[in-house]
């Protein structure tokens, strides 16, 4: 940290710590378009009806009634006027809406009557997200979104140029790195062709920044593969049986009624599983210097970045039926509860909607940057696929907790390898989550009166809140005991030189030296 | 097998015998409203509610009578990387939250425990879960443990 200031040297024009202001198409793409044809829609239906309510004058043609009232001039200033007003709105919001990046923090400031003021510390930044819905994508536009630890929406950025979103996004990444600016060129590739050619290969690109992504996303997701595991799920299942049995019997007892009941919950899973299908569509996720980057949507695209560190658990989990088909599903949590609303909203905990071993391998190689290929390897082998046995590093049920976990004793356990903890649940659905102890935010023991019977003791590590159970019962409660105190030693040494969440400092200071 | 679960070599602090008061004040009142809600629905011969408004009484009188053992299972430990607390009777529960998790600390203090001198320390991780609040402690005791325990979060915080 000798003089940061002489370290200035730019990025990009975004990121240089000025105002800027957003794509001066963001209004119509807003809901301008929508608003403007949804107000002809309505003056064209209801053009007539209005003026023989108003007038009581039946005849049809309102221009012929303004000229021969002489209301021409008038009406005519009176609409110029509102559309002025509209437009002026619209041109003001758009002035009002200015952005900045600093070294510290993004900031946004919007609103002509109330005003909103929104600054987000970068070193808090828990995902970039670029979307592109449909309509702006054909203009080149994009929406940008930062997630900020805590809150729900952080900062969102609608719209900007495409190219524009690409190169904020890294430089976004590269401050909140801890990276100094200095550290980063201007790879601005310089248009080339026509504006349509432009707008053609942008479209038909799925990532635009040829320097920052690797090209190669890690897992090809097949179409078939796709429609098989959304076939395959434990809801879907469900879903038939209760079809398969319901229907016949609503037709013979001749009882109809019994359909309001199913149908709204049915159709409520349609759309689920439809909303799942489409934000699956052409999915890749590939590893970046700044970060996992997963993509996905077909028309409206999303492209979501996730820097390294900000991984609070993962969990490998499978459902019921796709065992016959050996695919896994992984999920994680991770401290912003953001939505990416529109663009198929991806609640974005699912990292892989579904792939084999080797894809599951690969994306926890992504996920967990920091740990050694071989615990990963067995992270799969046991943790995944074990029936655990007495070597694999587990501590698993005692024979006496026979009564509450019938099937999974064997396998139920954790286990606490370098800077990690693994948790093995479930034999018929069988899932494993990894909790990165850096990130971990207390361990706590439970022992109820039924467990205080049997022996046994609950073990839960508290992380932010998400969607995967970090909770494991019915261990034994010596075990327990023992394991709680390592796990917090390990936590507080994890904790302590864990720097993944400022992953460009290390390579700064390298520089530094050299 | 019936062994409680605990861990060994921990020196528990105990909280202020005097929360026995505030607590036992808290489920007096509690009690009280149950038995007068149940005599007025006894008047009014709404049978049902009258005996599930005293059963809740009754065993809310039980659970009082636990106050003093349960106020003397509270426990905390400033170990060396992490706060250990501990409380509960039937349903114990034991947790560490190492210092450099904690996102704030709270004192509150209740109109009863004020009269009483105590305070209730709660700690904030990232994690809503958690829930650490050490009840019943002088208000002395309160205001240095949190000193403390803002100063070890501050050299030891780590990022989210």
């Amino acid at each position: 940290m000798t003089s940061a200031s002489a370290a200035r040297i730019d990025t990009s024009a975004l990121a240089d710590g000025e105002w800027h202001r957003l794509h001066p198409a963001t209004p119509l793409l807003r809901g301008g378009i929508a608003l403007v044809a949804i107000g002809g829609i309505i003056v064209a239906n209801l053009r007539d009806r209005i003026f023989e309510l108003l007038l009581h004058y039946e005849e049809s043609d309102p221009l012929d009634l303004l000229i021969d009232r002489g209301w021409l001039i008038p009406a005519l200033l009176i609409a110029l006027a509102v559309i002025a007003v509209v437009v002026a709105g619209f041109f003001l919001a758009w002035r009002m809406h200015r952005f900045r990046v600093t070294d510290e923090i993004v900031e946004v400031r919007s609103g002509i009557v109330f005003r909103t003021h929104r600054k987000a510390r970068l070193d808090r930044v828990q995902g970039v997200n670029i979307v592109r819905p449909f309509l702006p994508r054909l203009v080149g536009a994009a929406r940008l979104q930062i997630s900020v630890a805590g809150d729900a929406s952080g900062v969102t950025l609608d719209y900007l140029s495409s190219s524009a979103a690409d190169r904020l996004r890294r430089d976004v990444l590269t401050l909140a790195s801890g990276a100094r600016r200095e550290s980063v060129a201007d790879h601005e590739p310089s248009p080339q062709g026509s504006v349509l050619e432009q707008r053609m290969s942008e479209l038909l690109a799925p990532e635009l920044d040829p320097n920052e992504a690797e090209p190669e996303s890690v897992v090809h997701l097949s179409l078939g593969r796709l429609i098989g595991s959304m076939a395959l799920r434990d809801t879907t299942l469900i879903a038939a049986v209760v079809v398969a049995v319901g229907l016949p019997w609503i037709i013979v007892t001749d009882s109809w009624f019994a359909l309001v009941a199913v149908v709204p919950g049915f159709i409520g899973l349609v759309s689920y599983t439809a909303n799942r299908f489409l934000r699956s569509l052409r999915y890749s996720i590939a590893g970046t210097s700044n970060g996992i980057r997963i993509g996905f949507g077909l028309l409206s695209t999303t492209n979501e970045t996730l820097p390294p560190g900000r991984i609070h658990a993962v969990e490998v989990s499978q459902p019921l039926l796709w065992r016959t088909t050996g695919w896994w599903e992984v999920k994680i949590t991770r401290a912003s509860q953001s939505r990416v609303q529109s663009a198929g909203s991806q609640s974005n905990t699912t990292v892989l909607p579904v792939g084999d071993r080797g894809d599951v391998r690969r994306v926890l190689g992504l996920l967990l940057p920091s740990v050694s290929n071989a615990l990963l390897d067995e992270m799969v082998s046991d943790g995944m696929l074990g029936r655990g046995s007495s070597d694999d590093g587990y501590t698993t049920s005692p024979r006496s907790a026979r009564v509450l976990r019938p099937f999974s004793w064997r396998r139920n356990g954790l286990r606490l390898a370098d800077d990690l903890l693994f948790l093995r649940r479930g034999r018929i659905w069988r899932s494993v989550v990894a909790l990165p102890l850096a990130r971990m935010q207390s361990i706590s023991v439970g022992q109820g009166p039924l467990y205080r019977s049997m022996g046994l003791a609950e073990l839960h590590a508290q992380t932010v809140a998400g969607s995967i159970s970090t909770r494991i019962g019915a261990l034994a409660a010596d075990a327990v005991q023992r394991e709680f105190t390592a796990i917090a030693r390990a936590a507080e040494n994890a904790g302590g030189h864990d720097r993944s969440h400022r992953w460009g400092e290390a390579t700064s200071a390298v520089g530094e030296l050299s | 097998m019936s062994a409680r679960f605990d861990l060994p070599d921990i020196e528990w602090r105990r909280v202020s015998p005097k929360q026995v008061g505030v607590e036992l004040v808290g489920s007096a009142i509690w009690v009280l409203l149950c038995v007068a809600g149940a005599i007025v629905a006894l008047v009014f011969e709404i049978w049902p509610v009258a005996a599930v408004v005293g059963a809740v009484a009754v065993i809310s009188a039980i659970s009082a009578a636990l106050i003093p053992r349960r106020v003397r299972s509270y426990g905390y430990a400033m170990r060396d990387d992490d706060l250990l607390f501990r409380r509960g009777l039937l349903f114990q529960r034991f947790v560490a939250v190492p210092y450099g998790r904690m996102q704030l600390v709270d004192i509150n203090r209740g109109p009863i425990a004020r009269m009483l001198g105590l305070a209730d320390l709660k700690l904030v991780t990232a994690a809503a879960t958690t829930g650490v609040a050490i009840p019943g402690l002088t208000e002395a005791d309160a205001g240095e443990l949190r000193d403390r325990l803002v100063e070890l979060a501050e050299t030891r915080r780590v990022g989210l």
